[in-house]
C-alpha cells in the first residue's frame, strides 16, 4: 500500500524521465519546470470546480453559482492549455511553401477536354441553348408546386370580420359600454365572435370631445359622441398602436394622437387617423362606430382601408 | 512516459494500415499557422458555433414548439392564470423548473450574441488587411453568407419563445416580408402558412429552420470555409523572412493545437460565466405575445439593431403605381438597406480590383495604413452602418437623458449622410500621415544615437 | 366622558395616516396665491394659454402633482416631470386641502393587498406597458417622455390612472375598478424588484444593455484571451 502511495507522489511531483539527447546540430531545449507546476495546479483545480458544480447542481441549482463553477472549471482548463502552449511546449518557427494555385497548362488541357464533347457536333450553339431552355423549364416545373404551400394571400390579407351591427367586446368577451370610457380614455376592442389574434380583429377605441373631431365629410357620423375607433395594427410594420396621447390641458401639450411604440409612427385621432410623424406610409384605418340601445359600442361598417402593414393590394387612400 | 509513446505508435500504425493515413497526418501535424492574435477572431466564432449546437441540442429536450394555448399554473406568480402558448410555457419551465436549464438557455443566447460579434470583428480584420483579395474573395463570400445566416438564425431562435418582445419582432419581420414589391404578400402567406400570427404550422416551420436547416447550412459553409483556408493556406503580415510564396509560423502540433484548445475552453468559460451571471432575455418579465399588446422600449437583439434603426430613421416614403402600393415603407429599411450593406461587402473585392487595377494574387496582408483609400471607405461604411444601428435605440436616450425623440431622429437623419463623408476624409488623411512618417502615432519618442568605441552606432533608450 | 374623548382622538389619530393629516385650506390658499397663482390665477380659475383652472380638479390631482414634485412647473410648455417636491409635506397637505375644497375627487385610499399580482400583470400589459414599458421603466413618445414607475407609490398610481396627467389617458372606475387598481399597484411594486433569476438584471430594459455586455464583456474578454494566446514565448 505504501509503495503505491510513494509511486503516486513520485508520479505527481517527480522529475519525469530525463530528456532524450538533443537532435544533432540543434541547441538543447530550455525547460520550464515552474510553468509545468503551474499548469498542473490549474489542471487540478478543474475537477475541484467540477465537484463544486455538481454539489450546487444537486442542492440549490442556483443559476449564478452553476455558471460561476462551470465557467470557472473551463477557465482553469483554458488557462492550463494557454500556459502550456505559450510556455512549455516547443516554440518553433516553421516555414512552408505555399501551393501553386495557377496551372496554365492544366487550365488549357481542361478547356480542351470539355470542348472534346463537341467534336462532330454540327449545331453546338443551338443544342446548348435548347438544353438551357429545357433545364430552366424543368426547374420552373419543380418550383411550381410550391405555390400550393401558399394560401390565397390577397384573400387572407383583405379579410375582416367587421360588418354593420357587430359589437365590440373587451379582452374578456364582454361588450364595451361606451360611457365606461372616460373622456381622454382608451380601450382595446375586438370583433365579437372573431379570433382575437387576427390582425383585423383588434381596434383601439378613444374618447375625445366631439368638438375636437375634424373627420372628412364622408365619415361625418363615424365617431358618435366623440368615441372613435381605429385598427390597432400599425400600417407601418404590424405592431399594436397602443400609446394614446391625450392632453389634460390642450394649449400647452401635444394634441391627441395614437402612437406606435415600435417605430413611433404617430396618427391623428381627430382627423381620421392621418400620420403626423414617423415612417408609416398611410393613415390608420378607421372603423365607423354606433352606440346601440344598451349603450354598447357597435361597428357601423367595415374599416376605411386595409388593416395592417401595406402590401401590393393596398390602394393609395 | 514510455507507455504513452507505445500507445501513439500503435495508434498511428493501426490507422495507417487501414486507411493509409500516415502521409495525411504528417502533413496535418506540420501544417503551419502564421502568428498574429487577430487571426484567431474567426476561431472565436467557430467555437461559439460549436457551443451553440451543443447547448441547442440540450434545449431541444425541453422546448415545446407548439402554439396551443394553455393557462399557466407554474412557479412564477405574476403569470399565474395567464393564457399563453406551450412554446412560451416550456421556455418558462426551462428557466425555472429544469436544473441548470436557465444557465444553458442563457449561455445559448449569449453564445448567439457573441457569435455574431466575433464574425463582425473577423470581417473587419479581413476587410482592413485586404485579406479578401485574390484568391480569397470566394472565401469572403462564403463567410458573408454565414454572417447573414447567423443573424437570421439568432432572430429565429429568440422568436421561438413566443414572448411579447420577440412576438413584436416577428410582426415586424412579417411586415418587411409583406413589403417586398408585388410578391411580398404571397411570400409572407407562404412562410406563415396563413395569416399572421400563424398557428402550429408556422412554429413547426420556424423550429425546423432554426434547429436543423440553418445549422446544417452554416456547418456546410463552415466546412467549405475551412477547406478553402487549408487549401490556400492562411495569409500573413509582412515581416522578416515572409514572402508571397511561403508561410512562416507555428506548427499545428503541438503548439497551435494547444492554443486552439485553450481558445475553445476559454470560449466555453466566458459563455458559461455570462450565462450564469448576466441575465439575458428574461421572457417571464415580458409576458406572452398577443398581436394586440405592445411594450414601449421593445428592441431586437443587437445584431438586428441596424434594421430597427433603418426602419425608424426612414422617412414615410411609399411608392405607388396605378394606385397600388408598389413599394411599402418597411421595404426600404428592412430589406433594401441590408441588401445594400451586404451587396457592398460581397462586391467589394471586385470594386477594389476595378479601382486599383490589381489582379494579382496576394498572400501578404496590408496594415490598414498601407491602403488609405480602402481603409477610409471601410471606415466610412462601417460608420454609416453603426450610426443607423445607434438610431435604433434613441428612445432610451429620451427616457434617461430627457432628449426629444423627434429632434434626435432629425439629427440622425442628417448625421448618417454627413458623418461618413467626414470619416472618409479624416481616415484617409490619418493613413497617409502614418505612411509618411511610418511611425506609430504613439511612438514618436525622440531617439538618440551614440557611437561606440568600435565605431558602430547604437540607440540610447530613454 | 374624558376617557371617551381620549379614546376617540386616539382612534382618529390611528385612522388617519401621518402624511395625510388634514391640511388647512386657509393656509393652503395663501400658499397657492404666492406659488401657483401666476399661472393658475388668483382664484384658481386658470389663465388661458398658461395653465388650467383647478376647480373640480380635486385633492387627488393636487396631491399627485405636488407630492411628485411635478408642480410647480418652471414654464407652462415644459412637460411636468417627477422631482423633489417643492414644498414640505405639511404645506402640501394645506395646498391639497385648499384645492380639494374647490371640488373634485379626493385623495384615493388604495390597499394593494386587495389585488393580485397576476391580475395586475395582465392589466398592466393591456393598459400601461405600451407607454410605461412592461416593468415600468418608462419610455418614449413623440412629444413626451414617459416616466419610470420605480418611485411611484400606490396612491400616486391610483391618482395618475384616474386623472390622466399631462398626456396620459384617463381610466374611470367602470373601466378599471378600485380592485383592478390595487392589482396594478401590486404589480408595479413587484416590478420595482422583479425576479432576476438569471443574474444581473441590467435594469430590466432588454436587449440594449445585453448588447453592451456582449461587446464590452464577452467580446472584450475573448479578444484579450486571443491576444495572450497569439503570443509566443519571447515575443
Amino acid at each position: 500500500m505504501i509503495r503505491w502511495l510513494v509511486a503516486a507522489i513520485l508520479l505527481l511531483f517527480g522529475r519525469g524521465r530525463p530528456e532524450p539527447p538533443p537532435k544533432p546540430g540543434l541547441p538543447p531545449r530550455p525547460t520550464h519546470p515552474r510553468a509545468e507546476l503551474l499548469v498542473l495546479a490549474l489542471l487540478a483545480l478543474v475537477p475541484g470546480a467540477v465537484v463544486v458544480f455538481a454539489v450546487v447542481y444537486f442542492t440549490s441549482a442556483n443559476t449564478q453559482l452553476l455558471g460561476l463553477t462551470l465557467g470557472g472549471a473551463f477557465a482553469f482548463a483554458a488557462a492550463a492549455s494557454a500556459l502550456a502552449a505559450n510556455r512549455i511546449l516547443p516554440q518553433d518557427t516553421h516555414v512552408e511553401e505555399r501551393p501553386e494555385l495557377d496551372h496554365p497548362v492544366e487550365q488549357a488541357e481542361v478547356e480542351e477536354l470539355v470542348a472534346e464533347a463537341g467534336e462532330g457536333v454540327t449545331r453546338k450553339r443551338l443544342l446548348v441553348l435548347a438544353a438551357g431552355g429545357a433545364g430552366s423549364a424543368l426547374a420552373g416545373a419543380l418550383v411550381l408546386p410550391a405555390l400550393s404551400c401558399g394560401p390565397d394571400a390577397t384573400k387572407i390579407l383583405s379579410e375582416s370580420p367587421w360588418r354593420r351591427g357587430l359589437r365590440l367586446v373587451d379582452e374578456h368577451g364582454d361588450p364595451i359600454v361606451a360611457h365606461a370610457i372616460e373622456l381622454g380614455g382608451t380601450i382595446t376592442g375586438f370583433a365579437e365572435g372573431a379570433d382575437k389574434e387576427r390582425l383585423a380583429s383588434s381596434v383601439v377605441v378613444v374618447h375625445v370631445r366631439p368638438d375636437e373631431l375634424d373627420l372628412p365629410p364622408e365619415r361625418a357620423g363615424w365617431a358618435p359622441e366623440g368615441f372613435a375607433a381605429y385598427s390597432k395594427i400599425c400600417t407601418h410594420a404590424g405592431c399594436a398602436v397602443s400609446e394614446f396621447r391625450y392632453p389634460l390641458y390642450d394649449p400647452t401639450s401635444p394634441k391627441p394622437a395614437l402612437v406606435c411604440p415600435c417605430h413611433y409612427s404617430t396618427f391623428d385621432v381627430s382627423t381620421g387617423g392621418h400620420r403626423i410623424f414617423g415612417p408609416a406610409g398611410r393613415a390608420l384605418p378607421q372603423l365607423p362606430l354606433e352606440i346601440d340601445g344598451d349603450g354598447h359600442l357597435v361597428a357601423a361598417g367595415d374599416f376605411s382601408g386595409r388593416v395592417g402593414p401595406s402590401w401590393w393590394g393596398v390602394r393609395k387612400s | 512516459m514510455g507507455g504513452a509513446e507505445e500507445l501513439i505508435r500503435k495508434a498511428v500504425r493501426a490507422l495507417d494500415e487501414r486507411l493509409g493515413s500516415a502521409p495525411l497526418l504528417k502533413k496535418t501535424l506540420r501544417y503551419v499557422f502564421p502568428d498574429h492574435w487577430s487571426f484567431m477572431l474567426g476561431e472565436i466564432a467557430l467555437y461559439c458555433f460549436v457551443f451553440l449546437v451543443a447547448s441547442g441540442i440540450y434545449l431541444t429536450f425541453f422546448f415545446k414548439p407548439s402554439l396551443q394555448h394553455v393557462i399557466y399554473h407554474g412557479t412564477y406568480a405574476p403569470l399565474r392564470g395567464t393564457e399563453m402558448t406551450k412554446a412560451y410555457e416550456s421556455t418558462l419551465q426551462i428557466s425555472f423548473s429544469v436544473k441548470a436549464g436557465l444557465l444553458i438557455r442563457q449561455a445559448h443566447h449569449w453564445a448567439a450574441n457573441v457569435f455574431v460579434a466575433a464574425i463582425v470583428l473577423h470581417l473587419m480584420r479581413i476587410f482592413f488587411t485586404g485579406a479578401f483579395r485574390k484568391p480569397r474573395d470566394i472565401n469572403m463570400w462564403v463567410g458573408l453568407t454565414m454572417l447573414g445566416l447567423a443573424i437570421f438564425e439568432g432572430y429565429a431562435g429568440y422568436s421561438l419563445a413566443d414572448d411579447l418582445l420577440s412576438g413584436m419582432g416577428l410582426a415586424i419581420g412579417y411586415s418587411v416580408l409583406v413589403s417586398i414589391p408585388v410578391a411580398g404578400a404571397w411570400l409572407a402567406a407562404l412562410a406563415w402558412g396563413g395569416p399572421f400570427p400563424g398557428g402550429e404550422v408556422f412554429i413547426g416551420r420556424l423550429y425546423i429552420v432554426h434547429v436543423l436547416i440553418v445549422p446544417l447550412a452554416i456547418a456546410t459553409l463552415l466546412a467549405i470555409h475551412l477547406a478553402i483556408i487549408v487549401r490556400q493556406k492562411h495569409t500573413d503580415f509582412r515581416g522578416p523572412g515572409r514572402t508571397e510564396r511561403n508561410v512562416v509560423g507555428t506548427p499545428l502540433w503541438p503548439s497551435y493545437a494547444f492554443r486552439s484548445l485553450g481558445l475553445m475552453l476559454g470560449v466555453a468559460a466566458v459563455l458559461f460565466l455570462l450565462g450564469g451571471l448576466f441575465q439575458i432575455n428574461p421572457v417571464w418579465l415580458w409576458g406572452p405575445y398577443r398581436p394586440d399588446l405592445a411594450t414601449n422600449g421593445a428592441q431586437p437583439d443587437w445584431y438586428i439593431g441596424w434594421l430597427i434603426g433603418a426602419l425608424r430613421l426612414m422617412p414615410p416614403l411609399e411608392i405607388h403605381v396605378f394606385g397600388y402600393t408598389l413599394v411599402p415603407n418597411p421595404f426600404f429599411g428592412g430589406a433594401l438597406f441590408p441588401l445594400v450593406v451586404f451587396g457592398f461587402l460581397y462586391a467589394w473585392p471586385a470594386i477594389e480590383r476595378r479601382k486599383t487595377g490589381d489582379r494579382l494574387r496576394h498572400e501578404l496582408l496590408d496594415r490598414p495604413r498601407d491602403n488609405p483609400w480602402r481603409t477610409a471607405v471601410g471606415a466610412a461604411f462601417f460608420t454609416w452602418v453603426w450610426l443607423v444601428f445607434v438610431a435604433g435605440s434613441l428612445d432610451q436616450a429620451v427616457v434617461h437623458l430627457q432628449l426629444s425623440y423627434v429632434q434626435q431622429i432629425w439629427i440622425f437623419r442628417i448625421a448618417v449622410i454627413v458623418l461618413p463623408v467626414i470619416v472618409f476624409f479624416v481616415t484617409r488623411a490619418i493613413c497617409r500621415d502614418l505612411q509618411r512618417s511610418d511611425l506609430h502615432p504613439l511612438d514618436r519618442r525622440p531617439k538618440r544615437v551614440r557611437r561606440g568605441p568600435s565605431g558602430g552606432f547604437e540607440t540610447i533608450e530613454d | 366622558m374624558r376617557l371617551v374623548a381620549a379614546l376617540l382622538s386616539v382612534c382618529a389619530l390611528v385612522h388617519i395616516a401621518p402624511a395625510r393629516a388634514a391640511g388647512d385650506p386657509q393656509r393652503g390658499k395663501e400658499l397657492f396665491q404666492t406659488g401657483c397663482a401666476s399661472c393658475h390665477g388668483l382664484d384658481a380659475q386658470g389663465i388661458a394659454g398658461r395653465a388650467p383652472g383647478l376647480h373640480d380638479a380635486g385633492a387627488a390631482a393636487a396631491d399627485f402633482y405636488l407630492r411628485t414634485g411635478r408642480m410647480p412647473l418652471d414654464s407652462p410648455r415644459s412637460q411636468p416631470e417627477r422631482s423633489e417636491p417643492a414644498y414640505p409635506s405639511d404645506q402640501i397637505n394645506d395646498l391639497v386641502a385648499y384645492i380639494g375644497s374647490l371640488g373634485g375627487p379626493p385623495v384615493p385610499a388604495l390597499d394593494p393587498a386587495q389585488g393580485s399580482v397576476g391580475d395586475g400583470e395582465r392589466l398592466f400589459a393591456a393598459n400601461c406597458a405600451q407607454c410605461h414599458q412592461i416593468v415600468g421603466r418608462g419610455g418614449a413618445m413623440p412629444g413626451a417622455s414617459i416616466p419610470t414607475l420605480l418611485h411611484a407609490t400606490p396612491t400616486q398610481i391610483a391618482e395618475a390612472v384616474r386623472i390622466g396627467p399631462y398626456v396620459m389617458p384617463r381610466f374611470g372606475p367602470e373601466q378599471i375598478s378600485d380592485r383592478d387598481l390595487a392589482s396594478i399597484a401590486r404589480y408595479v411594486a413587484y416590478a420595482k424588484h422583479p425576479r432576476d433569476e438569471g443574474g444581473w438584471g441590467m435594469f430590466d430594459i432588454g436587449p440594449v444593455p445585453e448588447g453592451m455586455v456582449t461587446w464590452f464583456v464577452g467580446a472584450l474578454a475573448l479578444v484579450l484571451l486571443i491576444r495572450v494566446l497569439g503570443k509566443r514565448a519571447g515575443e
